[in-house]
């Protein structure tokens, strides 16, 4: 069953499931914002920008416990069933997930307030603006598929985090050889590395969206499974 | 006779040696009921192409159902799409009417009986599957002598058993305790949940193996409503149990297999967990949702 929220008997149902869907999309847009902002202070080892980041933090916590407000709300008043219930529960926890990347990148922030009085490398720390970039992109489709509650663009974007978890792996190595290397350079490399994993973090969480959008989207729960069972599930059986 | 895997049961229903042809129909549990410390369901009542009419009209539309034993099934619609039609064909309460007219068959198992057969007897009928109504409606009579009233009609004379039959229905029906003291109070003295729940005690002193309620609660406050579905979480220990309601939620809540019944067919059946989380159907999700039909 498609959901669709528009065709409810109650109009003032209707517009409450529009709502919370919505706002999601803003905290997600929010969060987004984040997650481009510690890039690119980290890149560009601009501490001004990632202590505005880092303080901006705030306005992703209070959206999620105001949308958390509102689904109970929702559940108290209404009493979803159905492809409703899947929408309240799927928003429910896809705020979570908002909410945890906002903290990965309040922790980018932090990483990149201090690599900016720190040497720079020459190549402005390019791995980890290009997981950055990538990883960015997840959360941007994942939220698109999202708001579509398209089960099959969510699935090309949990197969992305594959992808992310190697880049990340790379990094990982890339990062020993410089400690080996030049002991100098541990304490740089440690903020890298916390970068990175946060990035990788991130990565994870937007392929929990997915995997909400799927059970929004199919009604199947397709957590703890692997890819090839998560795309049987949504293009074998319905 | 091929009954293991019925379409709209998770778990396969299970035909009592009684009626099995053979050992081996008899299905070991899946894991999921190996943690559940019910048994596996097994099938009490079968409808086949059951079609019904009042005079021309055709209520019921080649409907088919299997009853799990010792569960709730629950039927959900809107007005007039059937439901109460169906239910009253269970204990042929339609014949109390001209004109009426069943096709196909209700198979009641053990005994492997169809129930809308003319050669069965519909009192016979009636004592083993007892109907509950919308509004309670005991007789003008005193409590006792509701309870005992269908106890009499079967032939029971004898004081004691007589007595012990009406606590036991009156335990059952979880009032005893409430009335024990004024059993022989006009039956009307009680309160609205008190008096449905006095009709659940009438319909149970026969020792029906199946019971139905017409939306049972509809006419009750909330706490008579949750007295109630209680004691239909308590009674399906012992009897099979299907109920027609309104209130989605209490399908939700009571039942273990809802059907969804739509201008006098079945559109969907399944279990109450799956049928409220993800229909197949986009009727059925369209009314447990609250959409245009």
């Amino acid at each position: 069953m498609k959901p669709n929220i528009h065709t409810h008997i109650s109009r003032r149902y209707n517009a409450e499931l529009e709502d919370i869907r919505n706002r999601v999309l803003v905290m997600g847009g929010l969060v987004e914002q984040q997650l481009v902002d510690a890039i690119t202070a980290l890149a560009d080892g601009d501490a001004q920008l990632a202590e505005l980041t880092m303080n901006n933090d705030y306005k992703v916590n209070s959206m999620e416990v105001a949308i958390d407000e509102e689904c109970n709300q929702i559940i108290v008043r209404r009493q979803p069933a159905a492809s409703d219930l899947r929408l309240v529960m799927a928003v429910i926890k896809t705020i979570t997930d908002l909410e945890r990347i906002g903290d990965e990148a309040e922790k980018i922030a932090r990483m990149a307030m201090h690599l900016a009085d720190m040497e720079r490398p020459k190549n402005s720390y390019l791995e980890i603006q290009a997981l950055g970039i990538h990883v960015r992109q997840m959360v941007h489709d994942a939220l698109d598929a999202f708001a579509r509650m398209d089960s099959e663009a969510a699935m090309l974007v949990a197969k992305e985090d594959v992808q992310v978890d190697r880049e990340y792996e790379s990094i990982m190595r890339q990062s020993i050889t410089y400690m080996m290397e030049d002991p100098r350079t541990i304490t740089r490399v440690l903020d890298v590395i916390w970068s990175a994993r946060a990035l990788e973090r991130i990565g994870d969480h937007a392929r929990n969206i997915c995997e909400y959008v799927i059970y929004l989207d199919k009604g199947k729960d397709v957590r703890h499974i692997s890819l090839e069972q998560m795309e049987k599930e949504i293009y074998g059986l319905s | 006779m091929d009954l293991q895997m019925r379409k709209g049961f998770s778990k396969p229903l299970i035909l009592t040696s009684e009626h099995s042809p053979t050992k081996q129909n008899k299905k070991t549990l899946d894991t999921i009921d190996n943690m559940s410390p019910q048994t596996p369901p097994v099938m009490k009542a079968q409808v086949k192409n059951l079609n019904f009419y009042y005079g021309d009209v055709q209520a019921l539309k080649n409907v088919n159902l299997d009853i799990a034993e010792r569960r709730v099934t629950a039927l959900i619609g809107p007005s007039g799409c059937g439901k109460t039609t169906y239910l009253r064909c269970f204990n042929r309460m339609h014949d109390l009417y001209p004109g009426n007219r069943y096709e196909g068959e209700i198979m009641l198992f053990p005994d492997n009986e169809n129930i809308l057969s003319p050669k069965v007897d519909p009192i016979e009928v009636r004592m083993r599957i007892s109907m509950v109504f919308q509004k309670p409606n005991p007789f003008p009579k005193s409590i006792y002598e509701n309870v005992a009233y269908g106890l009499r009609v079967r032939g029971i004379r004898k004081r004691r058993e007589l007595d012990d039959k009406v606590e036991q229905a009156l335990k059952g029906a979880a009032l005893w305790d409430e009335v024990k003291d004024r059993l022989h109070n006009l039956a009307f003295t009680l309160s609205g949940g008190q008096q449905q729940r006095l009709c659940i005690a009438r319909a149970l002193a026969t020792d029906p193996e199946i019971l139905l309620f017409d939306e049972p609660t509809s006419a009750l406050d909330p706490i008579a409503t949750a007295r109630i579905e209680e004691l239909i979480a308590e009674l399906k220990e012992h009897v099979t149990i299907i109920i027609v309601t309104h209130n989605m939620q209490q399908a939700a809540r009571v039942s273990d297999y809802t059907a969804f019944m739509y201008l006098g067919e079945m559109v969907e059946f399944g279990d109450t967990d799956a049928i409220f989380t993800n229909p197949r159907k986009q009727q059925t999700e369209d009314y447990i949702t609250g959409r245009y039909g």
